[in-house]
């Protein structure tokens, strides 16, 4: 069994409240925090750990810590993303329904390391009925002096407040969510100032996702030089990921980042294997927006190498053979599964999540999802394969923010590995509209490149 | 028409809502205020609606509507009683979201974006609703109908009509 770090108290009956959370250990980091560490001594075993932001980036967190901008007179905030919205991730709803205390926790230590004094948690609206198990845990944590005024003797006040969204992808890119914050339109702002300089109300503002803030609570409670101990090279610690699909067994696992793919979508603690003993034919490892990888090049890199669930070895290859672990979230096909179809389904869902503000995003990702729908619906033409790359690239590094990155990543790793198929759709239009393509080459190793 | 007013208890929360931020920060209790509004105003927000809103959080209409129309979950038109958000993105779709939504076309004689003539039903296909682990999915009203089969369809739509009944 893999360590956990994160849901090693899940499984306890009553953890989701304080009396229980508080039995098994809980506020003993927060403890820890404020009355010996400081907040210098909270940064520095975050900075000692490693932890790399867990909403997709992996920017070291510490270091984004220590960004913010310390004004005299001007309030800071931490803003805590609970806006998850990439498709394939549903982890930190699973953390927020099951183990809100270890978020409130971590909210705490973070608050107090950034010497913020209120916190806000922006979640997505969709999930409406998590709202009140966070106030319920906010409440009960107040009510035993976690929260309010002077906490544990120590002169810093908290307060906690929990904000839903209203059904926006793109608030979960951390200046729009600002914005959305603000009761505005969820439109990214143009960096910089970075929100560590000018964020919510133009005041200093670190955004972390909901994961990344829980696992401030372990970090405190067993040191950042332990917690390296945990995970491989700048893969620290642990990590959740959330894996769906044509799987066994989907589902939220914690993993230590030392395991292969192939253990993780294969073995029974994991994924338990392909749903009906089908074959593996693709997988996007990292939510929607990270390439898509075909199966030989998911579980071995270019070189041959074992491909680990870190986010070195996910990475490893560029985007030529490899992609990213992103948010975690996991999508697994099965030989039956149409790759033009599933690029369509993204195609559609950034085109519709578009803020429009960017000419290249806004427009390109409309052109895309049209240009995938006449191949999917046997109406494309050879030269469409084409235009669909071209599109893709000038969308590319020319938006405000990564959603146009996002949008473009998708259908170049589709076209880049699966061109055969886009192909056969294109030569077989009433064929394709009664069988999918199937898995071809997919499943088999790729030759060793001379040389590597 | 019915006048657009909150009950007491409505504006309470709303001052709760206002005293999250900052003096002079109203305007960011919008999106929860519209919410409320929706919730309070059959499920959708018409311009009076909005301009009720505008008027408590002392913000000009227009700054409401340009909000209500960005957001996917604020509904401009009225809605069915039910409303069935079924997600149709990659990881709904590998599982089977395609043959759900055909299904409950024909089951309740629909299009996606109608409403049943009874008005009990409305069916909407959405974008990712984080539930991609027990695909295919729904939300209806605040919460997730998961791991949907028609059999499962069958129930739930059973279920409204029974509530529907009883009111």
């Amino acid at each position: 069994m893999g360590r956990k770090l994160l849901l090693d108290k899940a499984h306890i009956e009553g953890i989701r409240y304080y009396d229980t959370y508080r039995s098994n250990g809980g506020y003993t980091a927060a403890e820890k925090a404020l009355k010996t560490l400081g907040p210098d001594g909270v940064l520095d075993e975050v900075k000692k750990s490693g932890l790399r932001g867990r909403g997709g980036a992996g920017f070291p967190t510490g270091m984004k810590w220590s960004f913010i901008a310390k004004p005299e007179g001007v309030p800071r905030y931490l803003v805590c993303n609970a806006d998850e919205s990439e498709p394939g991730t549903f982890k930190d709803r699973y953390l927020m329904e099951h183990i809100p205390h270890l978020l409130i926790e971590g909210l705490l230590i973070s608050s107090f390391a950034l010497g913020a004094n209120s916190c806000y948690i922006y979640i997505r609206g969709e999930y409406a009925w998590i709202p009140e198990i966070l106030e319920q845990a906010i409440a009960e944590a107040k009510n035993k002096g976690w929260l309010g005024k002077n906490i544990l003797g120590t002169g810093y006040d908290l307060e906690i407040y929990v904000q839903r969204g209203a059904g926006a992808y793109i608030c979960g890119e951390e200046t729009a969510l600002i914005e959305s914050l603000e009761g505005k339109r969820g439109n990214p702002r143009i960096k910089p100032p970075f929100p560590a300089v000018k964020g919510l109300w133009q005041c200093p503002t670190v955004v972390n996702n909901v994961e990344t803030l829980a696992a401030v609570v372990p970090i405190i409670n067993i040191g950042g030089d332990e917690y390296i101990k945990f995970g491989t090279g700048k893969s620290t610690g642990t990590k959740l990921i959330s894996a769906c699909g044509n799987i066994n067994k989907p589902g939220v696992y914690e993993i230590e980042m030392n395991i292969s793919v192939e253990e993780f979508i294969f073995s029974d603690e994991y994924c338990g294997g392909i749903k009906n003993n089908k074959r593996l034919k693709a997988c996007i490892p990292g939510g929607s927006s990270v390439p898509v990888l075909p199966a030989n090049l998911l579980l071995k890199t270019a070189k041959g190498e074992t491909r680990m669930m870190t986010y070195e070895s996910l990475a490893d290859g560029g985007f030529a053979t490899g992609s990213m672990l992103g948010s975690g979230g996991f999508i697994v096909m099965d030989e039956d599964q149409c790759i033009v179809r599933n690029t369509l389904t993204f195609a559609r869902f950034y085109h519709h999540e578009s803020c429009g503000q960017c000419s290249p995003c806004r427009e390109g990702t409309g052109w895309m999802k049209k240009v995938l729908h006449n191949i999917e619906y046997g109406k494309g033409k050879m030269s469409d394969i084409d235009l669909l790359w071209d599109i893709q690239r000038k969308i590319e590094g020319n938006t405000i923010c990564p959603l146009g990155d996002a949008a473009a990543w998708p259908v170049a790793a589709a076209i880049r590995h699966f061109r055969d198929e886009f192909e056969w759709h294109v030569l077989n239009p009433d064929e394709s509209q009664k069988r999918n393509y199937g898995i071809a080459h997919y499943a088999d190793p790729i030759p060793v490149p001379a040389g590597a | 028409m019915a006048v657009v007013q909150f009950s007491e208890e409505k504006l309470n929360k709303v001052k709760e809502i206002v005293a999250r931020y900052p003096q002079g920060k109203q305007k960011s209790a919008l999106i929860p205020v519209l919410h409320l509004a929706q919730e309070a105003f059959g499920g959708w927000l018409s311009a009076e609606t909005m301009d009720y809103v505008a008027s408590l959080l002392q913000l000009e209409p227009i700054e409401v509507y340009e909000v209500a129309t960005f957001y996917s979950m604020f509904n401009l038109k009225p809605v069915g009683t039910y409303m069935f958000e079924v997600c149709q993105t990659g990881p709904c779709m590998v599982s089977g979201s395609d043959q759900i939504i055909e299904y409950i076309k024909s089951k309740l004689g629909i299009g996606v974006g109608e409403t049943t003539p009874d008005g009990l039903f409305t069916l909407k296909t959405v974008e990712c609703l984080g539930a991609c682990g027990y695909a295919p999915m729904m939300q209806l009203g605040k919460h997730y109908r998961e791991h949907l089969t028609p059999a499962k369809v069958d129930e739930i739509i059973a279920e409204c009509r029974a509530k529907a009944n009883a009111n």
